[in-house]
């Protein structure tokens, strides 16, 4: 039962190889199976020539060129985009200096509970922050289409911009800017020579994760929208409620691509930051 | 050593316009939910402003025609239910994941880091999208019907969508990967050599998963099950799609009040009791020592 022990920076890590437990290693392939078989299936019947999502009729891209025809999707696409490129950067422009004052301002008071504060989308159920969202707006009768959902959209990418920014300040080395502040750059300098370089891939990773977050936002989006607003994700929700179709199977795939992209280019730039 | 503070905005210029955004699209909508949930129902929607704890009454009553207040469960009923399929995804996500993550966790970096990447992806993948997946595979005339029906081995379809056991599928689908994660990054960082140790001294593989992994997992376990059980109690798309509006969740019951049956009283009750839930259960956890997993 001996491990594969290895000398690595000066302690001992494991290299893989130990207590086996039976049964677990088929287990895990039955685990990635029941994780990538549904979306698999719906991948393959949205190249499938006939309207049926069971059986296989011939491969054909005719869903997916209807579907880019559409003008709905289009609509819908075009809407999904500008909520999520707008709420990204504003949530990381709102999240970035909160994140510096936590880590590198003087204390004030009520640090802790705005920190809880900024991860309260996290903890309250999505469906009352829509219902609540919902009622907010309309009490005030604030009605401005896609702004609403911009808005919407914006408080819950709060906090998935935050974290990844938090988590980068508190894991750099802070005698880097002191040691810029000793040899007379100014406040603003040391930041932007030193703090924000260093800083940019959390930055990057928070942006990543709150467009991802946007953009496959269905419960709030579908509460606040209005008509003329919908997204991608209610709009293929309104299809569904009519019936499946080879075109839905086409959407869906695209949108579980672009999310996954992001989500691999986010995987591989936080691997670099745990590897420096 | 004095600390040199580097970031010397004030705070109101740092801190102030997230603080603003927060207090203004959060704290003071869920006030008003809080207050609509005291209030009487405007049959077209909306509410009337006047005091009335009717909402909360229609948990246990029911008001008949003389206005006389009846027993009744139903709604109760679908209370209960969310906490059970709640609870039961729990259970499930952590007997598959559980193996499926300690597994993943012994295997050497470069192959863990492939395996962790392909748990992410579905973690955040489109969840409206991968239920609709189960309505491909479940349906009437969907993939298992079909499969069983060319098989011969049924003659008339089953009936798998709109039941509890669809939303289960659903659900577990949904939120394994919020299982697997934090059980994977706990038992990452775990001293090895103790499980090894265990087995060196005799253990067999079942008294080591009990005495040893179980207990160092323990963190993990708790925190993946709050991740699972949290969004499943407050679940929408999957009783919505899989459940077919037949059996309804907690979730899907107040956005049901939202909309077609615009009782907004009575969805924000049932908003404000499944928000106390939740923030109670994460009180508790957190008072427990919270989440220590760094996964989140």
């Amino acid at each position: 039962m001996a491990a594969a022990w290895r000398e690595h920076d000066g302690r001992m890590v494991n290299a893989g190889r130990t207590a086996r437990m039976p049964g677990f290693g088929v287990w895990t392939w039955v685990f990635y199976l029941f994780l990538y078989a549904p979306v698999v299936i719906l991948i393959i019947f949205s190249f499938n020539e006939g309207r049926s999502a069971t059986v296989w009729n011939g491969f054909s891209l005719d869903w997916y060129r209807r579907a880019f025809t559409n003008p709905s999707i289009q609509r819908a696409t075009l809407n999904s985009l500008i909520v999520a490129c707008s709420a990204t950067v504003v949530a990381v422009a709102l999240a970035l200096p909160v994140a510096l004052a936590l880590s590198r301002g003087k204390r004030f008071y009520g640090a802790g509970a705005m920190h809880l504060l900024l991860l309260a989308p996290l903890m309250v159920p999505e469906i009352v922050t829509a219902v609540a969202t919902l009622t907010f707006f309309s009490a005030i009768g604030f009605r401005f289409g896609l702004f609403n959902v911009f808005i919407a959209h914006t408080v819950f990418c709060l906090p998935f911009a935050f974290l990844p920014i938090w988590a980068r300040l508190s894991h750099m080395d802070e005698k880097l800017e002191s040691a810029a502040r000793d040899l007379y750059a100014n406040a603003w300098q040391a930041f932007v020579r030193i703090t924000l370089p260093l800083l940019a891939p959390g930055i990057i990773a928070g942006a990543m994760l709150a467009f991802v977050i946007s953009l496959d936002d269905f419960i709030i989006t579908l509460m606040v929208a209005d008509a003329g607003a919908t997204t991608l994700p209610v709009y293929i929700y309104s299809m569904v409620r009519v019936g499946t179709s080879p075109e839905i199977n086409a959407v869906s795939t695209v949108l579980l691509a672009a999310s996954s992209a992001v989500i691999i280019a986010h995987h591989f730039l936080t691997r670099e930051k745990a590897a420096t | 050593m004095n600390k040199l503070r580097n970031f010397n905005l004030p705070w109101w210029l740092s801190v102030g316009p997230a603080l603003l955004v927060l207090c203004f699209f959060m704290v003071l909508p869920i006030a008003i939910i809080f207050s609509y949930s005291l209030m009487q129902a405007d049959p077209h929607g909306g509410v009337v402003h006047a005091f009335s704890t009717d909402a909360y009454l229609r948990f246990l009553f029911e008001r008949d025609w003389d206005d006389v207040l009846q027993f009744d469960l139903s709604y109760f009923t679908i209370f209960l239910r969310s906490i059970a399929l709640a609870a039961a995804t729990t259970l499930l996500c952590l007997a598959i994941s559980f193996p499926a993550a300690y597994y993943i966790a012994g295997q050497p970096p470069a192959r863990r880091n492939v395996l962790l990447l392909l748990i992410t992806i579905p973690f955040w993948a489109n969840l409206l999208v991968r239920t609709y997946c189960w309505v491909l595979i479940l349906r009437d005339s969907g993939l298992v019907n079909t499969w069983l029906g060319l098989a011969g081995w049924i003659s008339s379809p089953l009936p798998l969508m709109y039941t509890n056991g669809a939303i289960l599928i659903g659900l577990v689908y949904a939120y394994l990967p919020f299982m697997a994660l934090p059980i994977y990054a706990t038992l990452e960082k775990t001293d090895w050599r103790l499980i090894n140790a265990s087995r060196d001294l005799y253990a067999n593989p079942l008294q080591t998963m009990r005495r040893i992994v179980l207990p160092l997992a323990r963190p993990g376990i708790i925190a993946g099950s709050i991740m699972v059980f949290i969004p499943s109690l407050g679940a929408v798309i999957a009783p919505d799609l899989l459940g077919g509006g037949r059996k309804l969740m907690i979730g899907s019951l107040i956005q049901l009040q939202f909309s077609a049956s615009r009782n907004w009283p009575f969805g924000a009750a049932n908003a404000v009791i499944l928000l106390v839930f939740v923030l109670l259960l994460l009180y508790l956890w957190r008072r427990r020592g919270g989440n220590t997993t760094g996964a989140w």
